[in-house]
């Protein structure tokens, strides 16, 4: 498409056309009616003249007859002016007046009309317009007064000149307008469209200029650049993600792998095998148990789960998740319980936070006692605060300390203190991918003694999760 | 009990052939979904094994047809997509239980005796194994005529337990059933709460009704 063939197809030329064609016959519609009236005006007052001279010279003749009329209009006709007079036998020969020829016919009408004619004492000069009345006396004489048009038709010639002058600056203007505005949008758009297309490409930092003018196309490059932030960092995610899926399970896989080949090497009889195969199992069974925490962390935070929510309550979550690890924080000599007295609505995947606070409840447990074994407890907490629903575990164990509180929260990591305890290392990271997808986060707090992990989410009812 | 698998993974499909054939179980086999719906309308089977993916008819229309046509032979889906999500739409399809792979073979064996035995009894209101009463509507749970106090989560657990009584219960199933949680908790929870009703209901009697079935889960059983 060539340049101009692009700029004439845009919409704000168009638009740019329309508005000139509408504004070109209101101009058009306006002057015409201008024209219209003051010509009517003009005729008005010609005739309304014209009327009451003939009243006038109707008088005349009554009062004096024929000579006297004659006399009258000869008078008159010898003024100079634009009116015309003439009074003419039954036969259509001429008594008096100023005409000199007239278009024929004209002196059988009655009424109004509009005739060409020529002046008497200019009988080869040009043919002029005049609007005439023709009176019929009663002797049969013909009595015709009038008026040149001369006025009226330059008005018109005025007018009109001005409609072609108005009308080619308008469309002169605008056009040339039009072009420019759409240059200038093109120019802006193109730009986009290049950024865009650079971006499809592959480069996936590009951002759309913004103009700072703050129209509307700046407010659809602003919105499509925080678009595109997000996709960048949902590409960025996912490739970390499988780089992480990559890399982490290849370990187990390979432990397990080296597990088999050590058996056939080693293992000599049934019961010996039977013991390697069933510690395969087990292996797997972990491997199997990693990577299905780590595909939910993904779906979490690639937003894919954003379809399974609805009202919960948070509190009632914190109570069954209580309930449930009650009995084994009891086993360990560990006292469980949850204060969550008030609803704490929030817009969520009942089962995604339920698991998040499973995993934190199940660390407290793990990891949480140790420093006074008699007074150990945890605290499963549910409560509004503010526009947020903070759901927090504390415990009084030995805690994080604050340097390592952002790396325990990464994927797979098992801080020094709690290398010898069972688990995957993915519980924290879990929880922080629920608490994000949900517009919320994951805190770690010190409990004095102890950790406080606080999963705060919006409340249900306030702005949703950006 | 007589059982129809629908897989096309032909490895899948003749393990748990083989598997349940060994624990005394009767397995047809069909290898798309078409097949198997074909299977369905025309042979008399207890549980239905169905694969969600499926060449030629995908499993969740397979069982939606069979609905359609108002046969209720349980059906127990199969599927490498295991969120809550996905199960909730085999459910709605028409499906009695979900199970995400891989699986292990004793927790579809248990979830399939499950199944089977559902669609034989009514609904009772009182359970009774052995000397043990559970009377679902007054909540009341008696062991040789003496009451036993059980908090209302303990009360759930023995009432799952004993509604399928004599069959094997996974911990998956218990959490799923008893909590309504669908996810893994990595550690022995369950078992913390089974050794609780245990201490209460079996603590002090002769004859122990709650069994440990290693490797799989739990079951309630008179053991005479």
């Amino acid at each position: 498409m060539t340049a101009l063939g692009k700029l004439l197809r845009t919409t704000a030329f168009k638009l740019t056309l329309v508005y000139l064609t509408v504004f070109a016959l209101f101009a058009a519609f306006l002057l015409a009616y201008f024209a219209w009236n003051t010509r009517r005006l003009i005729t008005e007052q010609i005739t309304q003249t014209v009327d009451a001279e003939i009243t006038g010279l109707a008088e005349q003749y009554r009062q004096g007859g024929i000579r006297r009329l004659v006399f009258v209009v000869d008078a008159r006709s010898r003024r100079p002016g634009s009116s015309l007079y003439l009074v003419t036998t039954r036969a259509g020969e001429g008594l008096a007046g100023n005409v000199g020829s007239l278009a024929t016919g004209i002196l059988e009408t009655s009424g109004w009309t509009e005739t060409a004619y020529r002046r008497l004492d200019d009988p080869d000069g040009a043919a002029h317009h005049a609007l005439v009345r023709v009176f019929q006396l009663p002797s049969g004489f013909r009595l015709l007064v009038g008026r040149d048009l001369e006025e009226r038709e330059r008005l018109h010639d005025i007018i009109l000149a001005a409609a072609r002058w108005s009308l080619a600056i308008v469309i002169v203007l605008g056009v040339a307008g039009g072009f420019f505005v759409t240059r200038r949008v093109l120019k802006r758009v193109d730009a986009m469209t290049e950024t865009t297309r650079k971006i499809m490409d592959g480069d996936l930092a590009g951002r759309l200029p913004v103009a700072g003018t703050g129209d509307e196309l700046d407010r659809l490059a602003t919105n499509l650049n925080a678009m595109l932030e997000r996709i960048e960092a949902l590409m960025h995610g996912l490739k970390e993600v499988s780089d992480n899926i990559a890399h982490d399970l290849k370990t187990p896989l390979t432990r397990l792998r080296n597990r088999c080949e050590e058996a056939l090497r080693v293992a000599e009889d049934e019961s010996q095998y039977r013991a390697a195969l069933e510690s395969t199992i087990e292996e797997s069974e972990a491997l199997i148990r990693t990577f299905n925490a780590l595909l939910m962390i993904a779906r979490a935070e690639s937003g894919q789960a954003r379809d399974g929510m609805t009202e919960c309550d948070a509190a009632e979550i914190a109570r069954g998740v209580g309930e449930l690890y009650e009995p084994l924080a009891d086993d360990k000599g560990i006292h469980l319980k949850v204060e969550a007295p008030a609803a704490a609505p929030v817009h969520g995947n009942r089962e995604l936070i339920s698991q998040a606070l499973a995993n934190l409840v199940d660390n407290a447990i793990k990891y949480g006692s140790g420093m006074n074994g008699a007074d150990a407890q945890i605290v499963v907490t549910a409560k509004g605060e503010g526009d947020r629903i903070l759901l927090a575990v504390a415990d009084s164990g030995r805690g994080i300390p604050v340097t390592d509180r952002d790396r325990a929260v990464e994927r797979f990591v098992r801080l020094e203190q709690s290398r010898s305890q069972p688990g995957s290392g993915l519980g924290l990271s879990l929880a922080s991918a629920v608490a994000r997808l949900h517009g919320g986060e994951l805190k770690l707090e010190d409990n004095h003694p102890g950790l406080k992990t606080v999963i705060s989410l919006p409340r249900a009812g306030s702005a949703p999760p950006a | 009990m007589r059982l129809l698998i629908i897989e096309d993974d032909r490895d899948a499909a003749d393990y748990l052939v083989k598997a349940f054939r060994e624990v005394g179980h009767v397995a047809d086999l069909a290898v798309d979904g078409e097949e198997g719906l074909a299977h369905a309308l025309d042979g008399q089977y207890d549980v239905l094994i169905v694969d969600r993916m499926l060449p030629k008819l995908d499993g969740l229309s397979v069982i939606g047809t069979l609905r359609g046509k108002g046969i209720e032979t349980p059906a127990l889906i199969l599927s490498a997509l295991g969120q809550v999500d996905d199960r909730v739409r085999g459910l709605r399809a028409g499906g009695d239980d979900y199970l995400p792979k891989p699986y292990s073979f004793s927790e579809l064996l248990a979830r399939t005796e499950a199944l089977a035995r559902r669609r034989g009894s009514r609904e009772e209101t009182v359970y009774r194994v052995g000397d043990l009463e559970l009377d679902r509507l007054s909540h009341q749970v008696t062991r040789a005529g003496d009451e036993i106090v059980l908090q209302p989560r303990e009360f759930r657990l023995l009432e799952y337990l004993m509604k399928h009584a004599g069959q094997v219960v996974t911990r998956t199933m218990l959490l799923e059933n008893v909590w309504d949680y669908h996810f893994d908790p990595q550690t022995n929870v369950i078992d913390v709460h089974i050794s609780r009703l245990r201490s209460k209901i079996d603590k002090g009697f002769a004859q122990a009704l709650l069994h440990t079935v290693r490797g799989a889960g739990y079951m309630i059983r008179d053991s005479k």
